[in-house]
């Protein structure tokens, strides 16, 4: 019985269904590249090309204009631009869960995921990378941000937290780009020699580096993901926790909290594994792959949300009920006016004008997935489809609530404001979607969307059974489990 | 003038795990160097029956993670709490935030640990490529037809030429002793 077979004692079964064979699997995953793009593909392309063309035209205007054209203003500084920061560098968080931490607990069923996750990562970290870029509106000295040698003898100060997200946003893209890449060496080696023509051949081979598939590269190959997955795990945690040192080390209420940090890396998990099921429910129909995407995978993804889901859930509640605990006057006024919106605090009876962003938010992260309780559910195309788009909207809420109902009313109600977003700002957010459905659409298109090599490894019977042909041991003493390395 | 060539390796193909895995413990017993296993993922067990010493990428890494670190703390306390021209690159100096001592520990931690990770992860990925000898696309094995299905479902043996105990027919002989599924020789042209 070698390591990787699955104990039948257990009642555990192979992830994929039995009689797949290796070459199922190279077919299957592969073939998407080789065919003609179904004629939704297209249509999706030039929806996201238009959005694209979108977040063009409004990042001119703003470049030409100025961050007048944005909604942001007294009090509320840091509105949409941080908003979509965070929540798009929350959607990233999934894809390392996925191919780091997961690989480290040797959950073998992220196998048929991770290479679709990662690759939403480094795009979700390309569209919330844009945001600090450009909210200036004067992306040409976006070489502030480094710490450049310049004329002006000018350092950056870091005891920021923005200082310090500088740093951690731009490792975590370089970490996920090279981790990601790492994963496709061996699958563009596939699609090379898969290759019929010349241009396809050259261009595959050109990145899969004369990837032999030696075990003399193998070896080193599978010691050094192992390390990218153990510096990939405590990277991604230290990403959205640096984030959130930038509200957290603040004075505003609502921001002034030591629960931000596991709080925020939850809610990034949270939202992040509700978009890898949503894209990957659409691709696994339109590219058939249902049987390398099983209802089983899917069902242990909404087991995920259903976990990550109660733990924001814990953290809303711990948010008020440190409020309520602290008596300071200013956290309860934003805990409970400005977000749960009772009238009773205001004088004049007037309810918070923000409340309803909350209850979207707690209806979409903390109800909503409840439903994942009951199996059906969990194994629903349908129910899963619109609960993971409910999740992403309610994660987005999130954002705006803890950034833009903080904000608009804290401590001098002499400089109390409103956020109103313009039609840039939503321009500007709904281009991201296009460039990083853009993106994606073309990596569907062009790169083996499931880790080839690895679900290979995966199959009965993948890996060798060296002490075959050693006598028979009596039933019940089992022989010497293979080591995995 | 005709093209010359000369053989390169001897490329077995087996069809299951455990016949390769077999026929690597043959081939590793007979003593040879510079041969190799082809398969499509990565067969764990491999090790053990090719011989081979566990990885030492991770010496790389380690020390690549300890050079970020290090640099993260020259530049910041460089930049943020001393005072002098290092290199011409511009002068140094503290700077002072909220009255807290300009070079302590605390606010260092987050951009060591990321720039620790950041070199960790570039160093792993070219050490990488510089022990495994890649980008390589020229190798004699690729003039094999049938190779193509080392990356689909087949898995290879091969014996390189260059090999001190290589013999056109003693290895050959080996080899078919391991019940391979083809057998064939690899030429390269003599440049």
């Amino acid at each position: 019985m070698s390591y990787e077979a699955p104990i039948k004692e257990l009642g555990e079964t192979y992830l994929l269904p039995e009689g797949t064979t290796t070459h199922d699997v190279t077919e299957t995953i592969a073939g998407v590249t080789e065919t003609k793009a179904p004629r939704g593909w297209w249509l999706l392309f030039l929806l996201s090309l238009t959005a694209l063309g979108g977040l063009g035209g409004a990042l001119t205007y703003l470049f030409v204009q100025g961050v007048g054209v944005w909604g942001n203003n007294a009090p509320v500084y840091w509105a949409w631009d941080i908003t979509n920061f965070v929540w798009w560098i929350g959607i990233g968080h999934a894809g390392t869960l996925i191919s780091a931490i997961l690989f480290l607990f040797r959950q073998k069923w992220r196998t048929s995921i991770n290479r679709f996750a990662e690759a939403m990562t480094v795009f979700a970290v390309l569209c919330a990378a844009l945001f600090p870029a450009i909210h200036t509106g004067r992306p040409w000295f976006d070489y502030y941000l480094f710490p450049l040698p310049n004329q002006m003898d000018m350092w950056p100060n870091f005891k920021s937290p923005l200082m310090w997200d500088v740093f951690a946003v731009n490792t975590y893209l370089l970490i996920s780009v090279i981790f990601w890449y790492l994963g496709l060496i061996p699958d563009f080696a596939t699609l090379r020699d898969r290759s019929k023509n010349l241009f396809r051949k050259r261009a595959y081979g050109f990145f899969a580096l004369g990837w032999r598939g030696a075990h003399r590269h193998w070896q080193h190959y599978e010691r050094a993901y192992l390390i990218f997955a153990g510096i990939a795990t405590p990277l991604v945690l230290s990403v959205h926790s640096v984030i959130s040192f930038d509200f957290a080390t603040a004075v505003v209420p609502g921001w002034h909290t030591t629960i931000f940090p596991p709080y925020f890396v939850t809610g990034a998990v949270f939202s992040g594994f509700a978009l890898v099921t949503t894209l990957m429910l659409i691709c696994r129909s339109v590219f058939k792959m249902q049987n390398i995407v099983t209802i089983r995978h899917l069902d242990f993804m909404n087991k995920f949300m259903l976990g990550t889901s109660l733990l924001v859930g814990y953290a809303y509640a711990m948010e008020f009920f440190i409020a309520w605990y602290s008596s300071n006057p200013y956290e309860q006024w934003v805990f409970f006016h400005n977000r749960l919106g009772w009238g009773v605090l205001d004088s004049n009876g007037n309810w918070g004008p923000l409340w309803w962003a909350y209850y979207v938010m707690v209806f979409c992260n903390v109800v909503v997935p409840q439903i994942f309780w009951f199996k059906r559910a969990r194994t629903s195309v349908p129910i899963m489809f619109i609960a993971s788009i409910l999740i992403n909207i309610g994660m987005w809420f999130e954002r705006f609530v803890i950034i833009v109902s903080s904000q608009h009313q804290d401590y001098l109600p002499s400089s109390w404001g409103m956020f109103h977003p313009t039609a840039i700002d939503l321009l500007t957010y709904l281009g991201t979607f296009g460039l990083f459905f853009t993106l994606f659409l073309l990596f569907v298109r062009w790169l083996p969307i499931i880790s080839i090599a690895e679900v290979k490894g995966n199959l009965p019977g993948a890996h060798p059974d060296l002490h075959a042909e050693e006598p028979l041991q009596e039933p019940g003493t089992a022989a010497e489990p293979v080591p995995a390395e | 003038m005709v093209e010359q060539k000369k053989p390169a390796l001897y490329l077995a193909e087996y069809d299951t795990p455990n016949a390769i895995a077999k026929a690597a413990m043959k081939v590793r017993d007979a003593g040879y160097q510079k041969w190799d296993c082809h398969t499509p993922y990565a067969l764990h067990g491999m090790d053990e029956a090719m011989g081979l010493k566990p990885s030492k990428i991770g010496f790389i890494s380690f020390f690549f993670g300890m050079l970020g670190v290090a640099t993260a703390v020259f530049m910041m306390k460089y930049m943020n709490a001393w005072d002098f021209d290092f290199l011409d690159l511009g002068w140094g100096y503290p700077i002072i935030v909220g009255g807290k001592p300009p070079g302590s520990f605390p606010w260092m931690v987050p951009i060591m640990f990321e720039l620790g990770v950041l070199f960790c992860g570039i160093a792993t990925l070219f050490g990488l490529l510089g022990i495994i000898k890649l980008p390589r696309h020229n190798h004699p094995i690729f003039e094999s037809e049938r190779f193509e299905a080392a990356t689909d479902d087949k898995f290879f043996i091969s014996i390189e030429a260059e090999d001190q105990k290589f013999d056109l027919d003693r290895t050959k002989a080996l080899l078919e002793s391991t019940d391979p599924t083809h057998l064939e020789l690899v030429e390269q042209e003599v440049a």
